[in-house]
Protein backbone atom coordinates (compact mmCIF):
# COMPACT_ATOMS: atom_id res chain seq x y z
CA UNK A 1 0.00 0.00 0.00
CA UNK A 2 1.16 3.22 -0.37
CA UNK A 3 1.52 4.24 3.59
CA UNK A 4 3.43 0.85 3.81
CA UNK A 5 5.91 2.24 0.87
CA UNK A 6 6.07 5.59 2.78
CA UNK A 7 7.13 4.21 6.15
CA UNK A 8 10.57 3.01 4.82
CA UNK A 9 10.62 5.24 1.91
CA UNK A 10 12.64 8.10 3.51
CA UNK A 11 15.46 5.27 4.77
CA UNK A 12 18.26 5.44 3.29
CA UNK A 13 20.19 2.14 4.28
CA UNK A 14 19.11 -0.55 6.12
CA UNK A 15 21.61 -2.78 8.11
CA UNK A 16 20.73 -6.17 8.93
CA UNK A 17 22.67 -7.74 12.18
CA UNK A 18 22.52 -11.72 12.35
CA UNK A 19 24.60 -14.21 13.87
CA UNK A 20 23.04 -18.14 14.27
CA UNK A 21 24.43 -17.95 17.49
CA UNK A 22 22.89 -17.13 20.63
CA UNK A 23 24.87 -14.28 23.08
CA UNK A 24 27.55 -13.56 21.26
CA UNK A 25 26.82 -9.78 21.47
CA UNK A 26 24.10 -9.06 18.33
CA UNK A 27 21.96 -6.37 20.11
CA UNK A 28 24.61 -4.67 22.10
CA UNK A 29 26.45 -4.29 18.95
CA UNK A 30 23.37 -2.92 16.98
CA UNK A 31 23.07 -0.22 20.06
CA UNK A 32 26.96 0.52 19.88
CA UNK A 33 26.66 0.76 16.07
CA UNK A 34 23.24 2.90 16.29
CA UNK A 35 24.91 5.14 18.90
CA UNK A 36 28.51 5.60 16.63
CA UNK A 37 26.92 6.52 13.59
CA UNK A 38 24.35 8.81 15.69
CA UNK A 39 27.60 10.39 16.76
CA UNK A 40 29.21 11.19 13.37
CA UNK A 41 25.67 12.98 12.59
CA UNK A 42 23.43 10.60 10.71
CA UNK A 43 19.79 9.89 11.33
CA UNK A 44 19.40 6.56 13.07
CA UNK A 45 16.24 3.82 13.64
CA UNK A 46 16.43 0.89 15.23
CA UNK A 47 13.67 -2.00 15.02
CA UNK A 48 14.41 -4.88 17.77
CA UNK A 49 12.65 -8.06 15.80
CA UNK A 50 13.70 -10.42 19.02
CA UNK A 51 10.28 -11.17 19.93
CA UNK A 52 11.17 -13.72 22.52
CA UNK A 53 14.18 -11.95 23.87
CA UNK A 54 13.58 -8.29 23.03
CA UNK A 55 17.06 -6.62 24.59
CA UNK A 56 17.11 -3.03 22.94
CA UNK A 57 14.66 -1.06 25.18
CA UNK A 58 16.45 -1.98 28.80
CA UNK A 59 20.16 -1.44 26.63
CA UNK A 60 19.13 2.43 25.74
CA UNK A 61 16.61 2.52 29.41
CA UNK A 62 13.42 2.84 27.81
CA UNK A 63 12.14 -0.36 29.01
CA UNK A 64 9.20 1.09 30.84
CA UNK A 65 7.98 3.03 27.59
CA UNK A 66 4.52 2.54 25.66
CA UNK A 67 4.38 3.27 22.15
CA UNK A 68 1.40 4.81 20.26
CA UNK A 69 0.07 4.67 16.52
CA UNK A 70 -0.29 8.22 14.37
CA UNK A 71 -2.40 7.77 11.20
CA UNK A 72 0.82 6.64 9.36
CA UNK A 73 1.56 3.84 11.65
CA UNK A 74 3.53 3.09 14.75
CA UNK A 75 5.18 6.13 16.25
CA UNK A 76 8.90 5.00 17.18
CA UNK A 77 10.48 5.61 20.94
CA UNK A 78 13.06 8.30 20.20
CA UNK A 79 16.55 7.36 22.49
CA UNK A 80 20.03 8.51 22.96
CA UNK A 81 21.27 11.49 24.65
CA UNK A 82 19.59 13.75 21.92
CA UNK A 83 16.53 11.50 21.64
CA UNK A 84 17.24 10.79 18.34
CA UNK A 85 17.76 7.87 18.03
CA UNK A 86 14.09 6.03 16.81
CA UNK A 87 13.45 2.69 17.98
CA UNK A 88 10.73 -0.18 17.68
CA UNK A 89 10.82 -2.91 19.96
CA UNK A 90 8.12 -5.64 20.66
CA UNK A 91 8.90 -5.29 23.89
CA UNK A 92 7.50 -2.05 24.01
CA UNK A 93 3.96 -3.96 23.08
CA UNK A 94 3.86 -6.13 26.32
CA UNK A 95 2.11 -5.35 29.21
CA UNK A 96 4.58 -6.73 31.63
CA UNK A 97 8.24 -7.19 31.13
CA UNK A 98 7.79 -10.43 31.90
CA UNK A 99 5.45 -11.84 30.13
CA UNK A 100 6.69 -14.12 27.62
CA UNK A 101 6.09 -14.11 23.90
CA UNK A 102 4.86 -17.80 23.18
CA UNK A 103 3.93 -17.41 19.81
CA UNK A 104 4.42 -19.81 17.13
CA UNK A 105 6.03 -18.84 13.45
CA UNK A 106 2.69 -17.77 11.76
CA UNK A 107 1.75 -15.10 14.56
CA UNK A 108 5.34 -13.81 14.48
CA UNK A 109 5.66 -13.67 10.83
CA UNK A 110 1.97 -11.42 11.09
CA UNK A 111 3.82 -9.22 13.56
CA UNK A 112 7.15 -8.75 11.86
CA UNK A 113 5.44 -7.66 8.61
CA UNK A 114 3.24 -4.94 10.83
CA UNK A 115 6.65 -4.12 12.76
CA UNK A 116 8.69 -3.28 9.14
CA UNK A 117 5.83 -1.76 6.76
CA UNK A 118 4.23 -0.44 9.95
CA UNK A 119 6.41 2.06 11.92
CA UNK A 120 6.30 5.88 10.74
CA UNK A 121 10.55 6.47 11.04
CA UNK A 122 10.16 8.97 8.88
CA UNK A 123 13.40 10.15 7.17
CA UNK A 124 16.56 8.07 8.01
CA UNK A 125 20.17 7.65 6.89
CA UNK A 126 20.56 3.73 8.61
CA UNK A 127 17.58 1.69 10.17
CA UNK A 128 19.86 -1.29 11.61
CA UNK A 129 17.64 -4.41 12.41
CA UNK A 130 18.68 -6.58 15.24
CA UNK A 131 17.31 -9.95 14.81
CA UNK A 132 17.68 -12.96 17.53
CA UNK A 133 19.95 -16.24 16.78
CA UNK A 134 18.99 -18.34 14.45
CA UNK A 135 17.44 -19.00 10.77
CA UNK A 136 13.92 -19.48 11.12
CA UNK A 137 10.68 -17.52 10.82
CA UNK A 138 11.92 -14.61 12.08
CA UNK A 139 14.84 -14.31 9.58
CA UNK A 140 12.84 -15.10 6.90
CA UNK A 141 10.09 -12.94 7.46
CA UNK A 142 12.04 -9.59 7.86
CA UNK A 143 14.20 -10.34 4.79
CA UNK A 144 10.94 -11.14 2.57
CA UNK A 145 9.44 -7.68 4.11
CA UNK A 146 12.89 -5.64 3.61
CA UNK A 147 13.03 -6.99 0.03
CA UNK A 148 11.42 -3.89 -1.81
CA UNK A 149 13.70 -1.57 -0.20
CA UNK A 150 17.62 -0.25 0.19
CA UNK A 151 18.74 -3.60 2.17
CA UNK A 152 22.35 -2.73 2.72
CA UNK A 153 23.50 -6.12 3.76
CA UNK A 154 24.31 -7.82 7.03
CA UNK A 155 26.60 -7.61 9.61
CA UNK A 156 27.24 -10.64 11.18
CA UNK A 157 28.40 -11.26 14.94
CA UNK A 158 30.23 -13.87 16.47
CA UNK A 159 32.59 -15.06 19.28
CA UNK A 160 36.22 -17.40 18.79
CA UNK A 161 35.02 -20.62 19.76
CA UNK B 1 -3.49 -42.66 17.59
CA UNK B 2 -0.31 -40.03 17.11
CA UNK B 3 -0.29 -39.37 20.89
CA UNK B 4 -0.51 -43.24 21.21
CA UNK B 5 2.17 -43.68 19.41
CA UNK B 6 4.34 -41.26 21.04
CA UNK B 7 3.06 -42.71 24.46
CA UNK B 8 4.53 -46.36 23.43
CA UNK B 9 7.54 -45.10 22.13
CA UNK B 10 8.21 -42.58 25.70
CA UNK B 11 7.25 -45.80 27.96
CA UNK B 12 10.57 -47.03 28.41
CA UNK B 13 11.57 -43.44 29.28
CA UNK B 14 12.25 -42.72 33.85
CA UNK B 15 12.89 -39.66 33.65
CA UNK B 16 12.73 -36.27 31.50
CA UNK B 17 14.62 -33.30 32.36
CA UNK B 18 14.15 -30.14 29.66
CA UNK B 19 17.22 -27.45 29.45
CA UNK B 20 15.48 -23.90 28.77
CA UNK B 21 17.16 -20.72 29.06
CA UNK B 22 14.71 -17.62 27.15
CA UNK B 23 18.39 -16.21 26.59
CA UNK B 24 21.15 -17.61 24.01
CA UNK B 25 24.63 -18.06 24.28
CA UNK B 26 24.26 -18.65 28.23
CA UNK B 27 25.35 -22.35 28.08
CA UNK B 28 22.20 -24.27 27.67
CA UNK B 29 24.25 -27.20 25.49
CA UNK B 30 27.30 -27.45 27.29
CA UNK B 31 25.23 -28.15 30.62
CA UNK B 32 23.17 -30.54 28.58
CA UNK B 33 26.38 -32.44 27.17
CA UNK B 34 27.80 -32.45 30.83
CA UNK B 35 24.45 -33.11 32.76
CA UNK B 36 24.37 -36.25 30.62
CA UNK B 37 28.07 -37.14 30.94
CA UNK B 38 27.57 -36.63 34.24
CA UNK B 39 24.55 -39.02 34.57
CA UNK B 40 26.07 -41.72 32.13
CA UNK B 41 29.04 -41.95 34.23
CA UNK B 42 27.01 -44.30 36.26
CA UNK B 43 27.35 -47.53 33.86
CA UNK B 44 24.02 -49.08 34.95
CA UNK B 45 21.75 -45.65 34.21
CA UNK B 46 21.14 -45.49 30.37
CA UNK B 47 20.96 -41.89 29.14
CA UNK B 48 19.71 -40.20 26.16
CA UNK B 49 20.79 -36.61 24.87
CA UNK B 50 18.36 -34.65 22.33
CA UNK B 51 19.35 -31.71 20.82
CA UNK B 52 15.98 -30.16 19.40
CA UNK B 53 18.23 -27.02 18.62
CA UNK B 54 17.20 -27.38 14.75
CA UNK B 55 18.79 -23.99 13.45
CA UNK B 56 21.88 -24.12 15.75
CA UNK B 57 22.69 -27.84 16.82
CA UNK B 58 25.37 -27.50 19.22
CA UNK B 59 25.34 -31.22 20.68
CA UNK B 60 27.14 -33.20 17.56
CA UNK B 61 30.22 -31.01 18.28
CA UNK B 62 30.19 -31.16 21.65
CA UNK B 63 30.37 -35.11 22.24
CA UNK B 64 32.90 -35.39 19.41
CA UNK B 65 30.43 -36.91 17.08
CA UNK B 66 30.32 -34.37 14.22
CA UNK B 67 30.21 -36.37 10.81
CA UNK B 68 28.18 -39.06 12.66
CA UNK B 69 25.31 -40.33 10.44
CA UNK B 70 22.05 -41.18 11.96
CA UNK B 71 20.86 -45.23 10.96
CA UNK B 72 17.74 -46.34 10.26
CA UNK B 73 16.68 -50.30 11.33
CA UNK B 74 13.19 -52.01 11.85
CA UNK B 75 12.38 -50.46 14.81
CA UNK B 76 13.52 -46.42 13.90
CA UNK B 77 16.21 -44.62 14.12
CA UNK B 78 19.37 -45.47 15.95
CA UNK B 79 20.98 -43.11 17.77
CA UNK B 80 24.32 -42.44 17.65
CA UNK B 81 26.35 -43.99 20.90
CA UNK B 82 28.61 -41.77 22.54
CA UNK B 83 29.15 -44.78 25.48
CA UNK B 84 27.24 -48.12 25.21
CA UNK B 85 24.88 -46.29 28.02
CA UNK B 86 24.71 -42.90 26.08
CA UNK B 87 22.76 -41.89 23.18
CA UNK B 88 22.62 -38.70 21.19
CA UNK B 89 20.25 -37.52 18.46
CA UNK B 90 20.43 -34.20 16.66
CA UNK B 91 19.20 -32.71 13.29
CA UNK B 92 23.04 -31.77 12.94
CA UNK B 93 23.14 -35.75 11.99
CA UNK B 94 20.92 -35.44 9.32
CA UNK B 95 22.98 -32.83 7.73
CA UNK B 96 25.58 -33.29 5.07
CA UNK B 97 27.67 -30.80 5.95
CA UNK B 98 27.93 -28.60 9.37
CA UNK B 99 28.02 -25.61 7.10
CA UNK B 100 24.33 -25.96 5.85
CA UNK B 101 21.65 -23.39 7.61
CA UNK B 102 18.35 -24.67 8.29
CA UNK B 103 16.14 -22.24 7.34
CA UNK B 104 13.23 -23.83 8.00
CA UNK B 105 9.37 -22.05 9.49
CA UNK B 106 8.24 -23.13 12.74
CA UNK B 107 5.64 -26.26 10.98
CA UNK B 108 8.20 -27.92 9.45
CA UNK B 109 10.72 -27.67 12.89
CA UNK B 110 7.69 -28.76 15.06
CA UNK B 111 7.85 -31.69 12.43
CA UNK B 112 11.42 -33.00 13.15
CA UNK B 113 10.73 -32.66 16.44
CA UNK B 114 7.80 -35.04 16.62
CA UNK B 115 9.98 -37.46 14.55
CA UNK B 116 12.71 -37.68 16.92
CA UNK B 117 10.32 -38.27 19.17
CA UNK B 118 8.42 -41.08 17.70
CA UNK B 119 10.44 -42.72 15.44
CA UNK B 120 13.92 -42.71 17.71
CA UNK B 121 14.39 -45.68 19.06
CA UNK B 122 16.00 -44.79 22.23
CA UNK B 123 14.93 -48.33 24.13
CA UNK B 124 15.02 -48.20 27.68
CA UNK B 125 15.60 -45.15 29.01
CA UNK B 126 16.76 -43.76 32.91
CA UNK B 127 17.63 -40.11 31.57
CA UNK B 128 16.48 -38.11 29.01
CA UNK B 129 17.75 -34.56 28.27
CA UNK B 130 16.44 -32.74 25.96
CA UNK B 131 18.48 -29.42 25.01
CA UNK B 132 16.14 -26.61 23.05
CA UNK B 133 17.54 -23.48 21.27
CA UNK B 134 16.84 -20.30 22.92
CA UNK B 135 13.59 -18.40 23.59
CA UNK B 136 9.87 -19.35 23.92
CA UNK B 137 8.49 -20.72 20.31
CA UNK B 138 7.72 -23.18 18.32
CA UNK B 139 10.15 -25.97 19.60
CA UNK B 140 9.52 -25.38 23.33
CA UNK B 141 5.89 -25.52 22.48
CA UNK B 142 6.10 -28.41 20.41
CA UNK B 143 8.20 -30.37 23.15
CA UNK B 144 6.33 -29.86 25.83
CA UNK B 145 3.36 -30.59 23.96
CA UNK B 146 4.77 -33.90 22.73
CA UNK B 147 5.86 -34.66 25.35
CA UNK B 148 3.23 -34.29 27.83
CA UNK B 149 2.51 -38.23 26.39
CA UNK B 150 4.72 -38.90 28.70
CA UNK B 151 6.32 -37.71 31.84
CA UNK B 152 8.60 -34.40 32.55
CA UNK B 153 10.22 -34.12 35.63
CA UNK B 154 10.86 -30.93 34.89
CA UNK B 155 12.96 -27.31 33.42
CA UNK B 156 16.19 -26.76 34.64
CA UNK B 157 16.66 -23.02 33.38
CA UNK B 158 20.19 -21.66 32.34
CA UNK B 159 21.25 -18.37 32.92
CA UNK B 160 23.88 -15.85 32.93
CA UNK B 161 24.07 -12.66 35.69
CA UNK B 162 23.42 -9.74 33.88
CA UNK B 163 20.24 -8.20 33.67
CA UNK B 164 20.02 -8.72 29.87
CA UNK B 165 19.89 -12.27 30.59
CA UNK B 166 17.95 -12.33 33.58
CA UNK B 167 14.93 -10.48 31.51
CA UNK B 168 15.14 -13.12 29.01
CA UNK B 169 14.96 -15.94 31.93
CA UNK B 170 12.50 -14.11 33.91
CA UNK B 171 10.08 -14.88 30.71
CA UNK B 172 11.01 -18.68 30.32
CA UNK B 173 10.43 -19.01 33.88
CA UNK B 174 6.37 -17.80 32.89
CA UNK B 175 6.19 -20.07 30.13
CA UNK B 176 7.19 -23.03 32.60
CA UNK B 177 4.31 -22.17 34.49
CA UNK B 178 1.87 -21.28 31.48
CA UNK B 179 2.49 -24.67 30.13
CA UNK B 180 2.68 -25.91 33.97
CA UNK B 181 6.28 -27.14 33.42
CA UNK B 182 7.74 -28.13 37.04
CA UNK B 183 10.63 -26.12 37.19
CA UNK B 184 13.82 -27.95 38.36
CA UNK B 185 15.77 -25.48 39.40
CA UNK B 186 17.98 -22.48 37.84
CA UNK B 187 21.75 -22.28 37.02
CA UNK B 188 23.90 -19.34 36.82
CA UNK B 189 26.71 -19.94 34.45
CA UNK B 190 29.71 -17.43 33.79
CA UNK B 191 29.55 -16.49 37.42
CA UNK B 192 32.92 -14.91 38.10
CA UNK B 193 36.04 -15.52 36.56
CA UNK B 194 39.36 -17.11 38.76
CA UNK B 195 42.52 -16.08 37.44
CA UNK B 196 44.62 -18.96 36.77
CA UNK B 197 48.07 -16.87 37.35
CA UNK B 198 46.95 -14.57 40.02
CA UNK B 199 43.76 -16.51 41.72
CA UNK B 200 42.18 -13.35 41.95
CA UNK B 201 38.58 -13.51 41.18
CA UNK B 202 36.29 -11.16 38.28
CA UNK B 203 33.02 -10.51 37.88
CA UNK B 204 32.82 -10.48 33.89
CA UNK B 205 29.48 -10.34 33.47
CA UNK B 206 28.43 -8.44 36.88
CA UNK B 207 25.14 -9.30 38.65
CA UNK B 208 23.90 -5.83 38.34
CA UNK B 209 20.69 -6.28 39.72
CA UNK B 210 21.12 -9.42 42.20
CA UNK B 211 22.21 -12.17 39.52
CA UNK B 212 20.61 -15.42 39.67
CA UNK B 213 19.94 -15.25 43.21
CA UNK B 214 17.91 -12.02 43.46
CA UNK B 215 15.48 -13.77 40.52
CA UNK B 216 15.22 -16.91 42.46
CA UNK B 217 14.50 -15.64 45.52
CA UNK B 218 11.79 -13.07 43.80
CA UNK B 219 10.32 -15.72 41.96
CA UNK B 220 10.36 -18.73 44.31
CA UNK B 221 12.24 -21.17 42.23
CA UNK B 222 15.24 -23.05 43.64
CA UNK B 223 19.02 -22.13 42.75
CA UNK B 224 21.08 -25.07 41.98
CA UNK B 225 24.02 -23.62 42.04
CA UNK B 226 26.43 -21.43 40.07
CA UNK B 227 29.47 -22.48 37.58
CA UNK B 228 32.17 -19.98 37.29
CA UNK B 229 34.01 -19.38 33.92
CA UNK B 230 36.69 -21.38 32.60
CA UNK B 231 38.28 -21.06 29.59
CA UNK B 232 38.90 -24.87 29.34
CA UNK B 233 34.77 -25.46 29.14
CA UNK B 234 34.82 -23.72 26.01
CA UNK B 235 38.05 -25.88 24.77
CA UNK B 236 36.43 -28.80 26.20
CA UNK B 237 33.33 -28.26 23.70
CA UNK B 238 34.96 -27.36 20.41
CA UNK B 239 37.27 -30.91 20.96
CA UNK B 240 34.09 -32.91 21.81
CA UNK B 241 35.59 -33.76 25.24
CA UNK B 242 33.73 -33.52 28.35
CA UNK B 243 35.02 -30.75 30.86
CA UNK B 244 34.16 -33.10 33.72
CA UNK B 245 36.96 -35.50 32.91
CA UNK B 246 39.55 -33.38 31.04
CA UNK B 247 39.31 -30.85 34.38
CA UNK B 248 38.37 -32.71 36.82
CA UNK B 249 40.18 -30.29 39.98
CA UNK B 250 38.32 -26.98 38.01
CA UNK B 251 35.73 -24.83 40.77
CA UNK B 252 33.40 -25.65 37.52
CA UNK B 253 33.53 -29.26 37.93
CA UNK B 254 32.64 -29.03 41.59
CA UNK B 255 30.17 -27.13 40.55
CA UNK B 256 28.61 -28.77 38.01
CA UNK B 257 28.91 -31.86 39.71
CA UNK B 258 26.78 -30.79 42.66
CA UNK B 259 24.21 -29.82 40.34
CA UNK B 260 24.27 -32.87 38.51
CA UNK B 261 23.31 -34.58 41.84
CA UNK B 262 20.23 -32.21 42.68
CA UNK B 263 18.67 -32.39 39.59
CA UNK B 264 19.48 -36.62 40.09
CA UNK B 265 18.00 -36.20 43.67
CA UNK B 266 15.31 -34.19 42.72
CA UNK B 267 14.09 -36.91 39.84
CA UNK B 268 14.71 -40.00 42.10
CA UNK B 269 12.59 -38.22 44.88
CA UNK B 270 9.64 -37.12 42.21
CA UNK B 271 10.10 -41.12 40.98
CA UNK B 272 9.34 -42.31 44.52
CA UNK B 273 6.19 -39.83 45.33
CA UNK B 274 4.44 -41.11 42.14
CA UNK B 275 5.64 -44.89 42.83
CA UNK B 276 3.75 -44.07 46.25
CA UNK B 277 1.05 -42.42 44.84
CA UNK B 278 0.48 -44.78 42.32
Amino acid sequence: TLAERANLAGVRHILLVLSGKGGVGKSTISTELALALRSAGKRVGILDVDLCGPSIPRMLRVQDSAVHQCDSGWVPVFVGQDKAIALMSIGFLLERPDDAVVWRGPKKNALIKQFVTDVAWGELDFLIVDTPPGTSDEHISTVEALRPYQLLGAVLVTTPQ
Amino acid sequence: AEAEELRARLRAVRHTVLVLSGKGGVGKSTFSALLAHGLAADETKQVALLDIDICGPSIPKMMGLEGEQVHQSGSGWSPVYVEENFGVMSVGFLLSSPDDAVIWRGPKKNGLIKQFLRDVDWGEVDYLIVDTPPGTSDEHLSIVQYLSATHIDGAVIVTTPQEVSLQDVRKEINFCRKVKLPIIGVVENMSGFVCPKCKNESQIFPPTTGGAEKMCQNLNVSLLGKVPLDPQIGKSCDRGQSFLAEAPESPATLSYRNIIQRIQEYCEQNHFQEEKIM
